[in-house]
């Protein structure tokens, strides 16, 4: 499937703007994919394994995290994978 | 160094001047070159969905980054910054804005509004290789005047503006 990668991540796919890996579900791609492009495994996952929490994932139009089985979602060929780092923040304690 | 057209540095110190006494936000597309830094092409005003603090926070809805994202790419642009404003606090970034900075490699536009008008802007540059060692640095901007006009600096026009 499809996998769109957000620009500061790019300098871990060869600059790559979208790069195609098999899978038959979220987790499963996101495995291939940090196998493919090793460096994104820090940028993605926790040294704890687990998926950063800035880190939203789109599989088609929908957040995973509001899908029932989450990362475990089934995907098929046609489907695309959209990482996009949240972005945020707002005065309050200013330098 | 951030280059930026005359233009569009207006829209986004105009956007924070509208939306006080809450903070703007939006996305700035163009292209990065190593050596050169970020050029902004264009500017997308983006919706801050933190209704329930907006005089001090900000979020952009992942859904409408992946909208900006798709134009972006339809233009033939990326992604290389954003902006936000500070109404009635300093152009500086602020700990919840580096705690919530992730995208590596680009540009953080920030403007303080005092009383309703735009004041300084000021822009960061977000490096570093992963999310334990980013660091902002203070980034200079260069705005693009009208073709044939030249080009200066930001604290230039700020000056001449004084």
């Amino acid at each position: 499937m499809k996998i769109h990668i957000p620009t500061p991540l790019r300098t871990y796919t060869g600059g790559q703007e979208t790069v195609n890996v098999p899978g038959s579900t979220v987790s499963g791609v996101l495995a291939q994919l940090t196998k493919d492009y090793p460096a994104l495994q820090a940028n993605l996952f926790t040294p704890e394994g687990k998926l950063r929490s800035f880190v939203n994932l789109y599989l088609n139009e929908d957040d995973i995290r509001y899908l029932p089985a989450k990362e475990d979602s089934p995907t098929q060929d046609g489907d695309e994978l959209t990482i996009i780092p949240s972005i945020a923040g707002g005065y309050c304690c200013c330098r | 160094m951030l280059r930026i057209d005359y233009a569009d540095y207006v829209a986004l110190r105009a956007h924070g001047e509208e939306t006080y006494p809450h903070e703007c936000c939006g996305v700035l597309l163009g292209k990065s070159e190593a050596g050169v830094g970020n050029s902004v092409r264009a500017l997308v005003r983006a919706g801050n969905t933190r209704t329930d603090s907006a005089h001090n926070r900000y979020n952009i809805a992942p859904v409408e980054l992946i909208r900006i994202q798709r134009q972006a790419r339809e233009q033939g642009l990326d992604i290389v910054g954003f902006y936000h404003s500070h109404p009635d606090h300093p152009a500086q970034w602020s700990t919840t804005d580096f705690a919530e900075a992730h995208w590596l490699g680009c540009s953080y536009v920030i403007t303080s509004v005092e009383k309703g008008k735009a004041k300084v802007t000021n822009s960061f540059l977000l490096m570093g290789t992963e999310e334990d060692n980013k660091k902002f640095h203070d980034e200079s901007i260069e705005i693009n005047m009208a073709a044939g006009a030249g080009n200066v600096s930001q604290e230039n026009l700020q000056e001449s503006k004084a």
